[in-house]
């Protein structure tokens, strides 16, 4: 439409044809954008590929919670479709048994304790490391102390058993060596929760205290001349000098620990006490019983809604515990 | 100059010569604890059957041997077969993984890339979040097709979004933008600029998120053991896993010791097992002192935020 007084502000509604020809040049504008971007779109495209499978599309796979799961030979699509709504039954089911319980129990109490553990093993081993003499000896010590980190679970498993292992074992022969009756410890739950918070903490303290051990090297030197100078003891000088320097350390391992207090090590809880039955009560986590029934008993509603339980408390966590970091110390925050 | 810093450090963090002592005594304790395991297993592979049998397993068994070694020779097919699944695996997987996750993160990483922010959350979001077992067991099988398949094993582990975001600030700091504007004006693409310039700069970040994703691939079995049934392809975890899970079963129903002596016969050998612990473990425990440096450095490298 001609305009007589074009000096004046009026808004005029868009003609279809200047709507067309503005989303045009949008679109030109687009396409160039792209152009100018390839080499960079090129090399991102890999990776966005592989998160939208096994990231984006997963996380709405996650419906068969709410559904009766049934696979169907026309494939994934069909599969979702054609299985019937089921509302929150799946939920239902999973918490009127007694195992919603014990799994939530063991998965906490598990990571809480390995949480405290670690936090007073490792800084203790770091604090300790940073003050030895000899600093070739320190190296090797922690070269010995990070193997077991670099080991897979299968391994450890084995490891567990060459001392756990009813016939053979070395705790059994050096028990019936001193006249005591061998115990068949796959078949007893009681000493269980102690094996696993030692298997877990063991194979992690390397990892850990180094990571403060790195903390602790880059305080300044001068920090502790002064406070020789004052008259400060050794133990006087890892109290305020060491030890308030790992504090924000300290704060953003346990808060990120705490984010992910419902995720369980599925290898520990799974491979250690090799899946045996009859130390389910003790050694059930999310993560092992989410395994479980997908596979043995193949009750995919069921697991899937513990697996879709795990993953939003655990978001929640997380988030939460982001929060914290950022209202305490912002650089430490995850985002 | 060096010398004389390092030694007054020395002097100033550490402990007096008693206390240096007994922490010094304690740390070695919990180190050779670290090592004590391994040892054991090595002592087990290589102590006769018969011995093993009767006494059990033990630091210093009466009657040594070979047995195990030999043996896992004679069955050497299954072995070689699953040592050649992990090797594959791990080769491929590493160079996929090194390859995905350094480029994903050099174009995030670069300030003239517009659709960078959107790339970050893209990324970013998918750390917040786990899909869950099951939900990546009915894609994986149901849309993918991938059960029984080599892929089944290399793509759960191919990208990892935390080691992006490292790497993005990595790159961002050791890849200086001006260098790139420069090789720009003189013409170079980008294909030119990322191999010519920017990986060059970037070894040290490479390296360690290749070593991450070799340790990962060699220590996997858990994809193995949601997604393999065709024994031609079950890598080296898994095949211990499943001769561990056989012993378990038969020394489960056999009731007594005679029993179990006499059903061994069938099943690999206890030294034979353990030998077979001990060659998946050997490339680790040899290596991984010399690669350890990359490793805590990799600690460390992605610790400035920005």
């Amino acid at each position: 439409m001609p305009n007589p007084e074009p000096e004046m502000p009026t808004v005029q509604p868009e003609t279809p044809e200047e709507k067309a020809a503005r989303k045009k040049e949008n679109r030109q504008n687009f396409w160039y954008s792209v152009r100018d971007n390839t080499p960079l779109l090129l090399f991102v495209i890999p990776g966005a590929i592989w998160m939208i499978f096994f990231f984006y599309i997963p996380v709405f796979a996650n419906v068969v919670a709410f559904k009766d799961f049934q696979f169907d030979p026309n494939g994934f699509v069909a599969s979702l479709a054609r299985s019937p709504w089921v509302g929150f039954k799946n939920f239902e089911f999973l918490f009127s048994s007694n195992a919603a319980w014990v799994i939530t129990r063991n998965t906490v109490l598990y990571n809480l304790g390995f949480i405290s553990l670690n936090l007073i093993i490792s800084v203790f081993f770091a604090v300790v490391m940073s003050q030895l003499r000899n600093r070739r000896l320190t190296k090797v010590y922690q070269t010995s102390m990070l193997l077991p980190y670099f080991l897979s679970w299968v391994i450890i498993s084995y490891f567990v058993y060459a001392f756990l292992s009813p016939n053979q074992g070395l705790l059994n022969s050096m028990i019936t060596g001193n006249g005591g009756k061998a115990i068949s410890w796959y078949n007893a739950p009681q000493f269980w929760p102690f094996i696993l918070l030692f298997v877990g903490t063991w194979k992690g303290i390397g990892y850990n205290s180094i990571l403060y051990f790195a903390s602790a090297m880059s305080i300044d030197p001068t920090l502790f001349e002064a406070a020789e100078i004052d008259g400060a003891n050794k133990w006087q000088q890892i109290k305020n000098v060491t030890l308030p320097a790992l504090v924000p350390l300290m704060t953003l391992m346990t808060i990120l620990a705490i984010g992910n207090i419902f995720r369980a090590d599925f290898g520990l809880f799974y491979q250690v006490p090799q899946n045996s039955g009859s130390l389910y009560n003790v050694t059930s986590v999310l993560d092992t019983y989410i395994y479980n029934g997908l596979t043995a008993t193949g009750d995919i509603g069921m697991s899937s809604a513990a697996a879709l339980y795990q993953s939003l408390v655990g978001f929640i966590l997380l988030m939460t515990s982001n929060f914290i970091v950022r209202r305490v110390d912002p650089e430490s925050a995850l985002f | 100059m060096w010398r004389k810093k390092e030694i007054s450090t020395v002097e100033i963090r550490s402990f007096g010569p008693g206390a240096n002592l007994c922490f010094n005594i304690l740390v070695a304790l919990f180190a050779i604890s670290c090592l004590l395991p391994l040892i054991f297993i090595i002592v087990i592979s290589f102590s006769s059957e018969h011995s093993l049998v009767t006494n059990g397993y033990q630091f210093w068994p009466a009657q040594w041997s070979m047995a195990g070694y030999e043996y896992l020779s004679r069955m050497s097919g299954k072995l070689l077969n699953a040592l050649g699944v992990t090797l594959l695996v791990t080769v491929l997987g590493t160079a996929i993984n090194a390859t995905f996750t350094a480029t994903y993160a050099y174009s995030i990483s670069r300030s003239s890339f517009r659709y960078r922010r959107f790339f970050t959350l893209f990324c970013l979001i998918t750390m917040l979040f786990t899909p869950g077992m099951v939900a990546n067991y009915i894609v994986m099988t149901n849309l993918l097709q991938l059960k029984d398949t080599l892929w089944a094993l290399i793509l759960p582990m191919a990208v990892s979004p935390f080691n992006i975001i490292v790497m993005r600030t990595f790159f961002k700091r050791q890849v200086n933008e001006s260098i790139i504007e420069a090789a720009r004006i003189d013409g170079a693409s980008e294909m030119r600029i990322f191999c010519q310039i920017v990986l060059p700069l970037a070894v040290p970040g490479i390296a360690t998120i290749s070593l991450f994703a070799a340790l990962g691939y060699w220590n996997d079995w858990f994809n193995a053991l949601l997604y393999i049934q065709n024994t031609r392809l079950v890598p080296l975890q898994y095949l211990l896993m499943q001769i561990q899970s056989n012993i378990q079963m038969l020394s489960q129903n056999a009731t007594q010791g005679a029993q179990y002596a006499t059903g061994l016969s069938n099943i690999p050998k206890e030294a034979t097992q353990m030998a077979m612990v001990v060659i998946s473990v050997a490339p680790i425990a040899l290596s991984y002192p010399f690669f350890q440096k990359y490793f805590v450095r990799g600690l460390t490298i992605g610790g400035v935020k920005e």
